[in-house]
């Protein structure tokens, strides 16, 4: 078995055995020996990785590649580079903390751990996949499980809400279904035979008229998971809804598949196709960059304005990778990274919060620092990492972005990179606000003075996101050196 | 012609024996064991899908009136494992409801009769042995229909389905004089060599292509479809969207990738239409239906608009993708429709809103329920998500992005109602449940088989290339 194809068996074996537990205990239990190992097979991987890529100079490396369904030359081929190796390991290290966070699960807790592993294997898989229907099958395997874990577990109109961005996500990939179905039917532009495989069809020139018809569905179909403006509605009601763990695993892993799919499926695979709709997307991303901060600022509930704020920042991943530009590309999948591990981290903590004190209305709580003082520690470390100050991984990533953008000569990009920079004051303004309003100032409510203090297994989860926020602050270099290498192909290819 | 070209129509023979031995073990069979005729039926039956496996000669017999092919006799094992299914599901049902009222030994005759009818149809070589196949296949499902005499709902369902089929076959019939005018032959190897797209033969076709349509209920020939299903007994309303269907959408295929093949550039036109029709009608009523065997018959019509996405084609792709989605849609659908059956058996409960907290009370129902709708749905890693994307495939191909796109936004309609169940069985909690109950042998096999099915036939390639290189003899 290689060391990839490990990352789909070990949670459905998961999974299996999970079908025999119990109870609770026993169910939390074979969750989290499942995921640390997967964090141990995360960690094995990028030095599998480093290892590999010393010897081996070809885009992807550990690949694998199995014929499946020969007629439509289907293979199970699976293979990594830099970029797919740091997305992998940012999901073995939220679904852990996931696992961590959900420790007291009330009601059918075997079944939510079964469905958020199904989740996580379609991410793996994902991540993996180098065949654009297995890319297509994982897609698809890690969105529904979205529906049952907001709609049984959520609170608010999780009924609404499960189905709004069931309904939403799954219409995108219906979207990208005709994209993937146009590309596969012009892969033999070249002559050869038709193919799924997504180092092949990099290599075939597809005519510019497929590219022009093609691109802004695989475009589209991909960037409604990343949140994409006016397409991510779905996004604040279906986080507001779901439990803790899925709003961290959503926010923090699925909706990176969108800005992934992005780059390596639409634009790698359609370079003329991006250069012709560009103007139009950036557009798009730009509003989504400024909307989200603005709504954020509007919102009065804590996920709320946490879901507006991913929106604006899953914008920036969108905005940096349509800029065309290396640096900028570099802190996009930087800015995945980060917003990824703080995401998760913010909806962690707002789920203590939550389940201390019933509320998650920002005029219901104040002063929260003297009761509960860890949670309030890292809530202000977690809010400036957010606004990007540096030392943490969100300056990084914005630093990257921001500088990448504005190297581009052109009039336009330059104001629209001027109009997105606007965002991070607006962030900060939220951000300080929300941290002075609930966690600093006098108590506001009696009942609060004997909330518990963080247990043992929440404060787990907290430092396993909090370690790799600061490790990418304090020394990015490493992790820009292997993404930087893995962009070389993207440049030969677009730029 | 030699007495072994008649080994060439095992299948309808062994079934026919079958049928006669029923007959005669009625008359044997004291009154107060006759449930054992239940097990006798499921027995012979379980043989004969078991015999059916043996590999046959390629033939044409009785002057061309009756051929066979292995795509052909592949589908007959297909229609096969599916009526199979179906008795397993409906052993229970037979045993407390029917064999009581001493009626059945007709039940399986008249079942029986009906798939001999679509052995003799699939397997036509001319049109009067289609025009025989197709009411031999019909006419007992009418009977069937009508077989829970003591609900009025019943009765009326029979009469709805035999009018409506008569009608149906009517117009078949026309069509098919219309045919006949033109080209002189009823043979459909002496057809395909003289058909030409003059008006009476586009008539022809279109006659005949509308009297299929009734059977395969495609907008707008698909008004008798909900209500007859509401009343049939559940096992008839899963054999009529099922075995019926799976088996007309075949000979129309057959039909049309060879004798209309040069009528290609006028039918294309129609089936996008009919498509487009079928899919979005089906879909939009199934938003609404509460009652679950409604509810199923929509969802049957939308799914039959997919498969015309197949049709489209008109290519060994297009065939292999259909044969192996009817494959997939007879487990998926028997599965869903077992479910119900096992749940208004027990409780004679059909409503959507009596599935509220099912998960709670019986969790094993609900989850081969969701498997079920997942497959319908068309949702990964289950057998629906390959044969929908094969479909597409087969459409895309040909340059019908369009059509493409509009089929994958009715899936996302589609997924609407099929998460209503889900959302009714794992979501909603209700005060008055449905008791946990405990399914019998039989029906827990039925189940069984349906379930292996959904997960493993979309997963194991083999059997789509197998699929594939029988549709060979369309190229």
């Amino acid at each position: 078995m290689d060391i990839l194809s490990l990352f789909v068996v070990v949670p459905v074996l998961t999974i299996i055995a999970l079908v025999f537990t119990k109870d609770l205990k026993q169910a939390r239990l074979v969750s989290m020996v499942g995921s640390i190992f997967q964090l141990g097979m995360g960690i094995n991987l990028v030095f599998a990785y480093f290892k590999e890529r010393a010897i081996n100079d070809s885009i992807m490396v550990l690949t694998k590649d199995v014929v499946w369904f020969e007629q439509f030359n289907i293979h199970y081929a699976i293979g990594v580079d830099g970029i797919s190796v740091a997305l992998i390991v940012l999901t073995t290290i939220v679904v852990l903390a996931g696992v961590f966070i959900s420790w007291k699960m009330p009601d059918l807790p075997k079944e939510f751990f079964i469905s958020l592993l199904v989740l996580s294997t379609g991410v793996y898989g994902f991540f993996i996949s180098l065949d654009l229907f297995t890319m297509f099958m994982f897609y698809e395997i890690a969105v529904i499980p979205m529906y049952l874990l907001i709609g049984i577990w959520g609170s608010g109109p999780k009924e609404y809400s499960a189905m709004k961005l069931t309904l939403m996500l799954m219409g995108a990939s219906a979207v990208l279904l005709v994209g993937v179905l146009g590309i596969y039917f012009n892969s033999n532009a070249d002559g050869g035979a038709l193919t799924f495989n997504i180092l092949e069809i990099s290599q075939v020139n597809i005519p510019f008229e497929a590219q022009k018809l093609f691109f802004p569905l695989t475009f589209v179909g991909f960037a409604v998971l990343g949140a994409l403006f006016p397409f991510h509605t779905w996004s604040p009601d279906g986080h507001a809804s779901a439990p803790t763990a899925v709003s961290m695993l959503h926010a923090g892993v699925l909706m990176k598949l969108g800005g992934y799919g992005v780059f390596r499926v639409a634009m790698f695979l359609l370079p003329e196709g991006a250069m012709h709709w560009d103007t139009f997307f950036i557009i798009l991303a730009a509003i989504g960059v400024v909307y989200g901060a603005f709504g954020a600022i509007r919102q009065t509930d804590l996920k709320y304005i946490n879901a507006y704020a991913s929106v604006s920042h899953l914008g920036l991943v969108l905005f940096a990778l349509l800029t065309l530009n290396k640096t900028a590309w570099n802190g996009a999948i930087i800015q995945s990274l980060s917003h990824g591990l703080l995401t998760a981290m913010f909806f962690a903590l707002i789920g203590m919060i939550y389940g201390r004190t019933n509320t998650r209305d920002i005029n219901k709580l104040g002063g929260l620092m003297k009761v509960l003082p860890f949670i309030g520690a890292i809530y202000v470390i977690t809010g400036l990492a957010y606004l990007g100050l540096p030392g943490f991984s969100g300056f990084v990533a914005e630093m990257n972005i921001f500088v990448g953008a504005f190297e581009n000569p052109n009039m336009f990009n330059r104001v629209l990179t001027i109009l997105a920079v606007s965002s991070i004051v607006v962030t900060a303004v939220y951000i300080l606000r929300l941290v002075g309003k609930i966690m600093m100032g006098p108590l506001v409510n009696d009942d609060f003075k004997d909330l518990p203090r963080a247990t043992w297994y929440e404060k787990t989860g907290i430092l396993l996101l909090l370690i790799p926020i600061i490790a990418i602050g304090v020394a990015p270099l490493w992790l820009s050196d292997m993404i930087m290498a893995s962009l070389e192909p993207f440049i030969k290819g677009v730029l | 012609m030699d007495f072994s070209s008649f080994l060439l129509m095992r299948q309808e023979i062994i079934l026919l024996a079958i049928i006669l031995l029923l007959l005669v073990a009625e008359i044997f069979i004291p009154k107060n064991k006759k449930s054992s005729i239940v097990h006798l039926a499921i027995f012979l039956f379980g043989v004969h899908t078991v015999i059916g496996f043996l590999s046959i000669d390629e033939c044409s017999i009785f002057g061309g009136s009756f051929q066979t092919n292995n795509l052909i006799h592949f589908f007959k094992n297909v229609l096969n494992i599916g009526v199979f299914i179906l008795l397993l599901q409906s052993a229970d049902w037979l045993q407390e409801k029917i064999v009581t009222q001493d009626k059945g030994t007709e039940f399986f005759i008249l079942l029986f009769s009906s798939l001999l009818g679509m052995y003799f149809m699939i397997s036509s070589g001319d049109f009067l042995m289609f025009y025989i196949g197709l009411e031999l296949s019909t006419l007992p499902v009418a009977a069937l229909a009508a077989y829970e005499t003591s609900k009025r709902i019943s009765s009326e369902s029979g009469i709805k389905l035999i009018l409506s089929a008569g009608l149906a076959s009517g117009v078949s019939l026309f069509g098919i004089s219309l045919l006949y005018a033109t080209s002189g032959s009823i043979f459909f190897h002496d057809i395909i060599g003289v058909i030409s797209a003059s008006n009476l033969t586009i008539l022809g076709f279109i006659l005949f292509f509308t009297g299929l349509s009734f059977k395969i209920s495609l907008v707008p020939f698909h008004f008798w479809t909900a209500d007859v299903y509401e009343g049939a007994p559940i096992s008839v309303a899963s054999y009529l969207s099922v075995i019926s269907k799976g088996a007309a959408v075949f000979i129309l295929m057959i039909l049309m990738f060879t004798i209309f093949k040069p009528l290609m550039h006028v039918w294309e036109n129609i089936v996008y239409v009919i498509a487009l029709a079928t899919m979005f009608i089906g879909n939009l009523f199934a938003l609404r239906q509460k009652n679950m065997k409604r509810f199923l018959a929509f969802s049957s019509i939308a799914q039959a608009g997919f498969i015309l996405l197949g049709l489209i084609s008109g290519t060994q792709l297009g065939s292999a993708t259909i044969v192996y989605f009817i494959l997939v849609y007879i487990f998926s659908n028997l599965a869903a429709f077992g479910v119900v059956q096992a749940i208004s058996l027990k409780t004679g409960k059909e409503n959507m809103d009596d599935y509220d907290g099912l998960y709670r009370t019986n969790p094993n129902l609900s989850l081969v329920m969701m498997l079920a709708l997942f497959s319908l749905a068309g949702i990964p890693p289950v057998a629906g998500f390959f044969g929908k994307f094969f479909l597409f495939t087969a459409a895309a191909s040909e340059g019908y992005y369009l059509l493409v796109f509009l089929a994958v936004v009715n899936v996302t309609i589609s997924l609407y109602y099929y998460l209503s169940v889900i959302r009714a069985m794992f979501i909603r909690k209700s005060d008055n449940p449905i008791p946990f109950f405990k399914n019998k042998l039989y029906m827990r096999l039925g189940l069984l088989i349906t379930v292996l099915g959904i997960l493993v036939i979309g997963m194991y390639s083999p059997l789509y290339d197998y699929i594939y290189e029988l549709s060979s003899i369309f190229n």
